[in-house]
């Protein structure tokens, strides 16, 4: 059993706890221990009042001091931390990038964070769990695989945050595979389109929502005009805004039917062979079920 | 214990006085001749009356803490906050539902916490303040109850808080919100409710009513303490 310090994010504890549960279930079969640290705050992503570029960094910097904390205390085993959440991925590995590019920056954050017991020293590795998933080898996850998801076509949606920046990103920028490769490993169809690598609009969902929809809807077209039947996602936001969003994409395109978004871990789940309090289907919008069902991959 | 007879300079809203060195911020104010009107509430560190914020004599640092437990220090500069304003919301606890939404509709700044501890620091409760913000703000209602219960509203760390948030009217309404739904009735209280409604204790209470002084004197210093 390995185990890593998991940086959950305030969104898989909400809106995405279907996220959350399926990988857990799903990373345990591999024996993966993900070890949710005692105390830990907001990756930082939302800086409504810092104009200062120190502010931006507490956030992000006081939840690598956890992992130093459970590292000393003995209750994982390395330095990494593992996110599922893209957002969090890209802002907790950016800021440990901006912390370990300055000095005096590092003394400015020391200085603020005087009471904190562990000076953060800047070693800790930030992941995303698909990286994990590369690392442990997709032969090996193949494995666990006890119902292929065969007559299942994905479309891996990347979105911005798991590729961008160059540097940051877990993947090649311009021509991802770390998706597919998992989508193969499972016994589905990984189907290639245009705009997987495209932005679903991001928080303009709260003011522009005609906007994120007019963008959603270009990226489910291209997807089923591929020939897929259902698209995944590593990423909260980009789940709402192709998944819920669907609603308001039908006000606007009318010819628009509806196509499943999922996380890449629910499918895990699925093709583990674990149950629906792993699966957690429940929670998405629209309902991947009947489709799963037509594919006999779900019983009636 | 030898008292101390050191006098010590402290300013009390820039104003200079001499004072004994060991006395509380409270009592060395009472000293110099401050009446309190506000700012003073039980004397004993339980009601969050008399918050104050200070600095010492050569730290750049502010630091908050309750005037009647904190002992006045050379050089110390200090103010007292009786009050803190803030809106405190009224909601029907029966129609609100404890989860992160509830949070955001009646104190929606909260998404404005920038994690950046100062909260925590001006705490004279020790209470990881800015720990239970970032549990309401996810909806973890039962870890805000439980690490904001020590909260005695001071008012200290909205004082402090660069985002505007009121952390200690978030707590109550979080502590609110587990008494009623997640925590549950307290059996132990409906059960004596019930037992008063029958009766139980009528007889009890009439031999009290009826006693004379000096029984009931007899009575309290015969009671048994149960100090487990």
């Amino acid at each position: 059993m390995t185990r890593y310090t998991y940086y959950p994010g305030c969104t898989l504890k909400t809106t995405a706890r279907n996220f959350e549960l399926s990988t857990i279930a799903s990373v345990e079969k591999m024996g993966i221990e993900l070890v949710e640290p005692d105390r830990w705050n907001c990756c930082g992503t939302v800086h409504a009042l810092a104009t200062d570029d120190v502010m931006h960094q507490l956030a992000p910097i006081r939840n690598m001091i956890r992992v130093e904390e459970l590292l000393q205390s003995g209750k994982v085993d390395n330095k990494q931390m593992v996110t599922l959440c893209a957002m969090c991925y890209n802002t907790l590995k950016r800021a440990n990038q901006v912390f370990n590019s300055d000095s005096d920056r590092k003394k400015k954050i020391h200085d603020i964070m005087y009471r904190e017991e562990i000076k953060y020293s800047g070693n800790v590795e930030i992941l995303h769990l698909l990286e994990i998933l590369k690392e442990y080898g997709w032969d090996n996850i193949k494995k666990y695989v006890k119902k292929p998801l065969q007559g299942l076509k994905v479309a891996p949606y990347y979105g911005c945050l798991l590729l961008r920046p160059r540097g940051i990103g877990i993947d090649n920028t311009d021509n991802p595979s770390i998706l597919e490769d998992l989508i193969k490993a499972l016994g589905a169809e990984a189907v290639d389109f245009s705009h997987k690598q495209k932005c679903c609009g991001s928080y303009h969902t709260v003011q522009m929502k005609e906007v994120v929809a007019d963008l959603s809807y270009n990226i489910l077209k291209q997807a089923e005009d591929a020939g897929a039947n259902m698209v995944v996602t590593a990423c909260p936001l980009c789940e709402y805004n192709l998944g819920p969003r669907q609603v308001q994409i039908k006000k606007q395109y009318p010819n628009f039917s509806s196509i499943p978004v999922v996380y890449f871990s629910q499918l895990m789940a699925l093709a583990f062979g674990l149950d629906e309090k792993a699966t957690v289907f429940e929670d998405n919008k629209p309902d991947p079920v009947p489709i799963l069902i037509e594919l006999g991959l779900i019983e009636e | 214990m030898e008292a101390k007879n050191d006098m010590i300079t402290i300013y009390v809203m820039g104003k200079k006085y001499e004072v004994p060195a060991d006395l509380t911020i409270m009592k060395a104010m009472e000293y110099a001749g401050h009446q309190f009107r506000r700012g003073a509430g039980c004397r004993g560190g339980f009601c969050g009356a008399c918050a104050t914020l200070y600095r010492k004599k050569g730290s750049y640092k502010l630091e908050g803490a309750l005037a009647c437990q904190k002992i006045v220090e050379d050089g110390m500069y200090i103010a007292q906050i009786p009050f803190n304003p803030a809106e405190k919301m009224t909601y029907d606890i029966d129609e609100i539902k404890p989860d992160v939404n509830t949070i955001l509709e009646y104190y929606p700044e909260i998404s404005r916490c920038l994690a950046c501890n100062t909260c925590t620091k001006a705490c004279p409760q020790d209470i990881m303040v800015m720990d239970y913000v970032q549990s309401a703000l996810r909806g973890d209602i039962t870890k805000t109850a439980e690490l904001s219960f020590d909260c005695i509203s001071c008012g200290l760390c909205a004082v402090r808080c660069p985002a505007e948030i009121v952390p200690y009217n978030i707590g109550q309404l979080a502590r609110r919100l587990y008494a009623k739904y997640i925590d549950g009735p307290s059996r132990h209280v409906l059960d004596r409710v019930e037992e008063v409604e029958k009766g139980v204790y009528d007889e009890e209470i009439e031999n009290l009513m009826k006693a004379s002084k000096e029984e009931l004197t007899k009575l309290y210093n015969s009671r048994e303490i149960d100090i487990s």
